[in-house]
């Protein structure tokens, strides 16, 4: 535990030598693509005058400079499968981004949807010692939560305090400053596969970058698509991406859950390849081009070359009417949309004020979709796309981009975790009282 | 597994191409290249070149050739010398002390030079060298004009107003009209001495000249061996003092040989011998008679 936290800290370190640069690249690896963008802080709203846009979310102190999407290979349900293959859509993505921001970039910030995401509420209490809260308090309680065991080989990503409580107040933001007797805290922490997370570092490392930070891309693309009332009242934010869809509930501003679905467009795109006997390559052109799940009259009579190159003539010539692609994609839909139904179930999702459902990612563009979802997850649906940052391509500013974008504002404004707060003062007293023990009992 | 070897179609970047273009954006690096190594590849083709003596040679007789071809061009030749406002003697003088081969390039005359030397000429009070349009180099000389005539040892100088030596002349005769001034350190009093002389109206033609005593003081001579001695201080009234007894007595026309106005505040007679030997004379006849 205690690794990963001065490895978390050692990326806090790196993030704040980035900023000082001036230049931090963030870069999204999914099972479908991988975005690299290059941002340039120019201190705190430089832009601000210019666009006439406040800082709403922290995006107006930096600007995209340079924006490269590649082709991902070598990665299945969000984790590297092929880390060479990987390796080289990384370097292709940073070298295109790079060369149209025409500037180095040396410190990458880095999400990724896989790794079995976890999540667990925590919750600790301490007696002040004096009446008023001071930091110390406060890392005191973040200290005193009782971790449970979250399992071999897993690693901690997140751990947000969300809440804490004085007393018998509670929903407190701040407590530092406050008088009380008895300071409660609660805290998320997301656990991932350690593995992959060292693949991953593996990989960045071996294309001369150094990690400044590392987050959940369910997490970033709740923060870049849900707006700020849906983020203070509660909803859940659906990324529908490539091999996994991302699942993250957000309450008071802080994520309270994250969960994540095995599935994404990329099986829709198997399953069509299956069902109609083509390549994977036209699958998914067939899919972007004619998919839906809501058929109509209409869809009967509108048939879709699919074609070959087998030489087979009655092979080569077959088509199929958009009615049948519907009735091949819509079944995995469905059957994603009651994954996510079956999470948020589990999570608790039906107890919160507002219950809002916002689907963003590459599959959130199938149309007809914003009509399947609220029959099997209730009435407030939502097709979501990211948030405005600066300088940002036309190209990129899709759903699909919304990971790419929330990672940008993570970079900007990463809230406080449990490692930027001060290491309470008695673990160090103790660790060194302990050394001092020893060194006597070694040296008399 | 995947073929071990990538296939000769990946758009990825080779590692080296990732790496190079990733140090071409380097900042220090770009600066360097764009800057740094063409500058030195220029200074460094450049010393090369000019480390050797003989490349050094060629480029510098190159150099001096043109400048030559230019300077030689006959719109910067000067071909005579015209001396204006200075009398043949100086004009030859200072064809003597300026050699110039003419023709010859206005580059290659030193005016500064050609002007002091000569302004070191005595009789020069003021003289402009300059070159006039058609290759003619023009001086205009002002002479000193002499005003005495200072006998010094057997030399005869003549000073100009304010005592600069203008020429030797061989006899006081060729220039009668001057007056002679004698002794030591007279040619730094001119001035004075010329004062005096303008004074001496009354006795113009009497006068022989002016004598400096000790370096100190001035004595008139007259003819018949009269002498008037003026003080160091303030000479010039002691003179009019005199001249005006000479108007109103007649002083000089008497028998005295010195008038010494050394002391003014006692000027002081001295008669010649049978004057004295008269006034012995009456003396004693008449005792008492002269007694003022």
């Amino acid at each position: 535990m205690n690794d990963l936290y001065s490895t978390q800290r050692g990326m806090r370190n790196m993030r704040k030598a980035a900023m000082q640069r001036g230049v931090i690249a963030i870069l999204d690896i999914g099972t479908s693509k991988i975005a690299c963008l290059v941002l340039r802080f120019d201190g705190p709203d430089s832009f601000r005058e210019v666009d006439g846009i406040g800082s709403m979310a922290g995006q107006s102190s930096f600007r995209v400079i340079g924006a490269a999407t590649t082709r991902s290979r070598g990665v299945k349900f969000g984790e590297i499968d092929v880390m060479q293959e990987t390796e080289r859509a990384i370097r292709t993505a940073v070298q295109a981004a790079q060369k149209m921001a025409n500037v180095r970039v040396d410190h990458v910030i880095a999400s990724f949807s896989g790794a079995g995401p976890r999540s667990y509420g925590l919750a600790g209490e301490v007696n002040l010692v004096d009446s008023v809260v001071s930091e110390q308090d406060v890392s005191r309680v973040l200290a005193a939560c009782d971790v449970p065991d979250i399992g071999e080989g897993r690693e901690v990503l997140h751990a947000h305090p969300i809440n804490f409580a004085l007393d018998h107040r509670s929903g407190l933001g701040d407590p530092r400053g406050q008088i009380g007797n008895r300071l409660a805290a609660d805290m998320h922490m997301l656990t991932v596969d350690s593995m992959v997370v060292q693949n991953l570092l593996y990989c960045i490392k071996r294309c001369d970058l150094e990690l400044a930070g590392l987050a959940s891309s369910a997490y970033v693309s709740g923060i870049s698509s849900l707006v700020e009332d849906e983020q203070e009242l509660g909803a859940a934010c659906v990324d529908l991406g490539g091999g996994t869809t991302g699942i993250s509930i957000f309450m008071k501003k802080h994520m309270i859950y994250t969960d994540c679905v095995r599935m994404g467009g990329d099986h829709v795109t198997l399953d069509i390849s299956k069902g109609l006997q083509v390549p994977l390559a036209t699958a998914e052109r067939i899919k972007t081009f004619y998919g839906g799940v809501v058929a109509t009259g209409m869809d009967d009579r509108e048939m879709i070359e699919i074609g070959g190159d087998t030489g087979d003539w009655e092979h080569d010539r077959r088509s199929v009417s958009r009615a049948e692609l519907i009735g091949i994609m819509r079944p995995r839909v469905e059957e994603i949309l009651e994954e996510v139904r079956v999470r948020l179930d589990a999570a608790g999702f039906e107890h919160l004020p507002s219950q809002q459902i916002v689907f963003t990612g590459g599959a959130s563009q199938i149309p007809g979709l914003d009509s399947l979802a609220p029959k099997i997850l209730g009435q407030q649906i939502r097709i979501g796309r990211p948030l405005r940052v600066q300088g940002l391509p036309q190209a990129a500013t899709g759903s699909s981009f919304a990971a790419s974008v929330g990672l940008c504002l993570f970079a900007a404004h990463p809230q406080d975790e449990w490692w930027d707060f001060e290491i309470p003062l008695e673990r160090y007293s103790s660790r060194s009282l302990k050394r001092a023990a020893k060194w006597f009992k070694d040296n008399w | 597994m995947q073929p071990l070897k990538p296939s000769r179609r990946d758009p990825a970047p080779s590692r080296v191409a990732y790496r190079l273009q990733r140090l071409w954006l380097t900042p220090v690096f770009r600066i360097f290249m764009r800057a740094g190594l063409p500058v030195a590849l220029v200074v460094g083709l450049i010393g090369g070149y000019f480390s050797q003596p003989e490349n050094r040679e060629a480029v510098y007789g190159k150099f001096a050739e043109l400048r030559r071809s230019i300077e030689e061009r006959p719109e910067f030749m000067v071909k005579l010398m015209a001396i204006d406002g200075a009398t043949p003697s100086i004009g030859d003088d200072i064809r003597e002390i300026v050699p110039v081969d003419f023709p010859v390039s206005s580059f290659d005359l030193d005016l500064p030079g050609i002007h002091d030397r000569i302004a070191e000429l005595d009789a020069v009070e003021r003289v402009d060298v300059r070159i006039r349009a058609g290759g003619i180099l023009q001086v205009q000389i002002i002479e000193r004009t002499p005003a005495a005539v200072w006998r010094v040892g057997q030399d005869l100088e003549l000073l100009d107003a304010v005592g600069h030596r203008v020429a030797v002349i061989s006899s006081r005769l060729e220039r009668a009209d001057l007056p002679l001034l004698a002794g030591e350190g007279a040619e730094k009093h001119v001035p004075e001495a010329l004062a005096l002389l303008a004074a001496a109206e009354p006795v113009r033609g009497r006068v022989r000249g002016l004598v400096r005593i000790g370096s100190r003081r001035w004595d008139v001579v007259l003819d018949r061996e009269q002498r008037i001695l003026l003080p160091d201080q303030n000479p010039i009234p002691a003179f009019e003092q005199v001249m005006a007894l000479v108007q109103a007595r007649d002083l000089l026309e008497r028998d005295i040989i010195v008038v010494d106005m050394r002391n003014q505040n006692r000027p002081t007679l001295r008669m010649g011998r049978p004057a004295i030997a008269e006034m012995r004379r009456i003396r004693a006849a008449h005792p008492g008679a002269y007694r003022e």
